[in-house]
């Protein structure tokens, strides 16, 4: 027994080194939030000063939202109003209760696992299978890093950003997202929790695709994860975020902040799984994801593209957006968001037209069912000084029975008359002639229908990651299960 | 033991009483054609056979295979052996033909408890399909039946038919649409597909198809029932006589 536990403690102190996992305490600050609490956590986090100040200057502007009830509530999505006083603002990391086999795991999330295709491997330290988890995580996490260092990529938290890298985020910190950006996004910039800061310096093409599962606190929920990805010159990366599996939290809101910057002829991509939990089938309980994710193609011939599927959550609420700065820039939005049982989705994009020639691609992939009420609220905006400008929208929905909503809110805004926009949309049921076609070559309707809502979103997929695109299928169709009665 | 049995069959759609008591019998080997005017039931009789659920069965019995048919539900029927080649395929976005093929043999192997179909073994037989058929191989990324033509729709349910495999390939008027040529590669498809165990019920409007596909037995369905029954030469007698006569000089089957 000892020795298990000295080689335990041994790679938790090698953890240690390499900053993957945040400072281990043992408090948790007290319900609410005022700048005492503020400052405890910048305080827990060693925060320089920079980090705190800014902190604060975010606090006192949302108190001031607060108090003049500034809350935004033109989205198309209803929630009891939320207790900011209710909310603990910081805690331990928790230290998952650790079990010794997946045997002992909820048979229910052994069952979603094995649905989702998920490897033993990770299964085992999503559920905190204690010691293997920690072998697992180590060794690949050792072999990863080390190839970032070569290539001189710095990925880390952004906690060990702001201690080791403090110049970098100062100069890049709130400059896509501002404090002042909206309410949500002055909440995160107050008590934002942790996240991932990438830096990919000029010319590096970072070799491999981040993500966030070789952070081991990544399957930790972030309440208010903060994340920030520079790529500078001629530099590119592709970043996943989240994962297939669901996540429970006992926090109900979060409110993450993402902010990308390209440099000239710089490229990032950036892809979201997420299914956090989206409630019981009567609509109880469930996650509030409300983000605010934005990138900046600053530099000439830069490209961001976002790529979600969204199935989890009881409400989403987010618009990946791309501000086309740079002459020639580049943004993309591709999305599949499901609503299922009572959720709700109010999400889409904002492509912003500043530079000459610059090109902007939405493809929108709604699907509801069950009561889930779809939104799709899109901007496209040419600036007046943003001649040569194209932009292409599809936003389609698929309603999966005759209880849900799909709700279409374009936006377009052209001050300049040289821009060519395109713009399609469409709304189809699953027919019933198609399912009775699938069902008489053999197909269960379940597997039939899960076939044509992939179907549905090949588009999307198609600019996935391939690990994440095979798992976003058969996360579809666990998601899709009892749609159709 | 028949493959099929059709016992006084009678089925409503949306109330009204489209099939007045229907009896039929296939074996194995057999290729028999029901034809008839616009309205008589024809289609009705197809769709009730691959278990649509719209068509309310209110008398009557159907064994497959001596199994009760009306028990079971589409996607069973289908594993048991029973194709239906629509009239109007439908388009499935998104899926590829190559996929789709291989999910629906997959469904039928899982259900004998077979095992999945292997793709290196899939690909080169469904190849010679498709040569049979005069199918381009770019046909098999394409997304099912989407922007085809009706000659290439009309191939595409043979093809399926054809790698699926079944006892018993029932033709909702596949003719219809159809110029000479693709007439002749359809007919071919099926031809070769005829044997000792696998039986077809060809449902159609004209005498033409029946001309490559020359069946066993020839059924006139005239207002819900089947009137006459005859050899391959009694479709050629409708190409000159026409149904009127048929119905008026007949009551009940």
């Amino acid at each position: 027994m000892s020795s298990n536990t000295d080689t335990i403690r041994e790679l938790a102190q090698q953890e240690y080194k390499w900053g993957f996992v945040t400072d281990i305490e043992h408090d948790s600050a007290p319900r609410g939030l005022n700048e005492d609490i503020v400052r405890f956590i910048s305080a827990k986090k060693n925060e320089p000063e920079f980090m705190l100040e800014w902190r604060l200057r975010a606090y006192r502007h949302w108190e001031s939202l607060e108090k003049a009830q500034a809350e935004p509530k033109w989205a198309h999505i209803h929630y009891d109003p939320i207790d900011y006083q209710n909310i603990i603002y910081y805690s331990a990391p928790k230290q998952k209760p650790s079990i010794n086999s997946l045997d002992e795991l909820d048979p229910e999330i052994r069952r979603t696992y094995e649905k989702l295709g998920i490897p033993l491997a990770e299964q085992k330290m999503l559920a905190g299978v204690a010691v293997d988890a920690v072998f697992d995580s180590v060794s690949v996490a050792t072999t990863f890093k080390a190839k970032l260092a070569e290539a001189g990529v710095i990925f880390c938290s952004f906690s060990e950003a702001v201690r080791e890298h403090p110049d970098l985020v100062k100069k890049y910190l709130g400059s896509v997202v501002p404090y002042t950006d909206n309410f949500f996004a002055a909440l995160n910039a107050a008590v934002f929790s942790d996240g991932s800061f990438c830096f990919v310096p000029k010319g590096v093409k970072c070799p491999m695709e981040l993500s966030t599962y070789f952070r081991i606190n990544a399957a930790e929920t972030g309440q208010f994860e903060r994340t920030l990805i520079v790529a500078e010159e001629g530099a590119s990366v592709s970043y996943l975020e989240g994962c297939t599996a669901p996540i429970r939290d006992t926090n109900q809101l979060h409110a993450a902040v993402v902010e990308l910057v390209a440099l000239d002829d710089a490229q990032i991509k950036y892809s979201t799984v997420q299914n956090w939990y989206p409630g019981d089938k009567n609509g109880k309980g469930g996650i509030y994801n409300f983000v605010t994710k934005r990138g900046k193609c600053l530099g000439r011939n830069s490209k961001i593209s976002w790529t979600q599927v969204e199935t989890g959550s009881a409400i989403t609420w987010k618009y990946p957006s791309c501000i086309l700065q740079g002459e020639n820039s580049v943004g993309e939005f591709y999305s599949v968001a499901l609503t299922n049982n009572y959720q709700q989705a109010d999400t889409g994009t904002k492509m912003i037209h500043i530079g000459k020639n610059t090109r902007s691609t939405i493809v929108s992939k709604g699907i509801s069912a069950g009561h889930g009420q779809n939104t799709y609220r899109g901007m496209v905006r040419i600036l007046k000084h943003a001649t040569g400008a194209r932009n292409y929208t599809q936003c389609d929905s698929l309603l999966i029975g005759d209880r849900c909503g799909a709700h279409t809110f374009p936006y377009i805004e052209v001050k300049n008359s040289t821009a060519r926009m395109e713009h399609e949309a469409s709304t189809s049921k699953i027919g019933e002639d198609q399912l009775f076609y699938l069902r008489q070559r053999g197909l269960k309707t379940e597997d039939a229908v899960s076939m044509i809502v992939n179907g549905f979103c090949k588009r999307v997929f198609r600019e996935l990651p391939m690990e994440f695109a095979v798992e976003a299928q058969k996360l579809l169709s666990v998601s899709l299960e009892g749609s159709v009665g | 033991m028949s493959l099929l049995e059709i016992k006084n069959l009678h089925v409503k759609v949306d109330g009204n009483e489209i099939l007045k008591g229907v009896n039929l019998s296939l074996e194995p080997g057999e290729v028999h054609s029901i034809m008839g005017p616009n309205g008589s039931g024809k289609s009705t009789l197809a769709q009730v056979l691959a278990r649509r659920e719209s068509y309310d069965v209110t008398q009557g019995e159907i064994l497959f295979n001596g199994k009760d048919l009306l028990a079971m539900k589409a996607e069973e029927a289908a594993c048991e052996g029973l194709f239906l080649a629509f009239q109007y395929p439908v388009e499935i976005p998104g899926v590829s033909n190559a996929y789709f093929l291989r999910s629906a043999l997959n469904a039928v192997h899982k259900y004998r408890g077979q095992d999945e179909v292997d793709a290196m073994d899939f690909l080169p037989k469904l190849r010679e399909k498709m040569k049979l058929l005069e199918m381009d191989e770019k046909f098999l990324n394409r997304s099912v039946n989407e922007a085809f033509s009706g000659g290439e729709k009309k191939r595409n349910e043979i093809l399926q038919m054809a790698v699926l495999e079944p006892k018993l390939g029932i033709l909702d008027e596949t003719d219809s649409g159809l110029d000479i040529d693709a007439l002749r590669i359809v007919a071919s498809g099926v031809n070769a597909m005829r044997s000792p165990d696998r039986a077809f019920l060809v449902v159609t409007h004209y005498q033409r198809l029946l001309n490559y596909i020359v069946p066993d037995r020839v059924h006139v369905l005239v207002n819900g029932r089947i009137v006459k029954s005859g050899g391959p030469e009694l479709a050629l007698q409708l190409e000159d006589t026409g149904y009127a006569t048929v119905g008026s000089a007949a009551g009940a089957a």
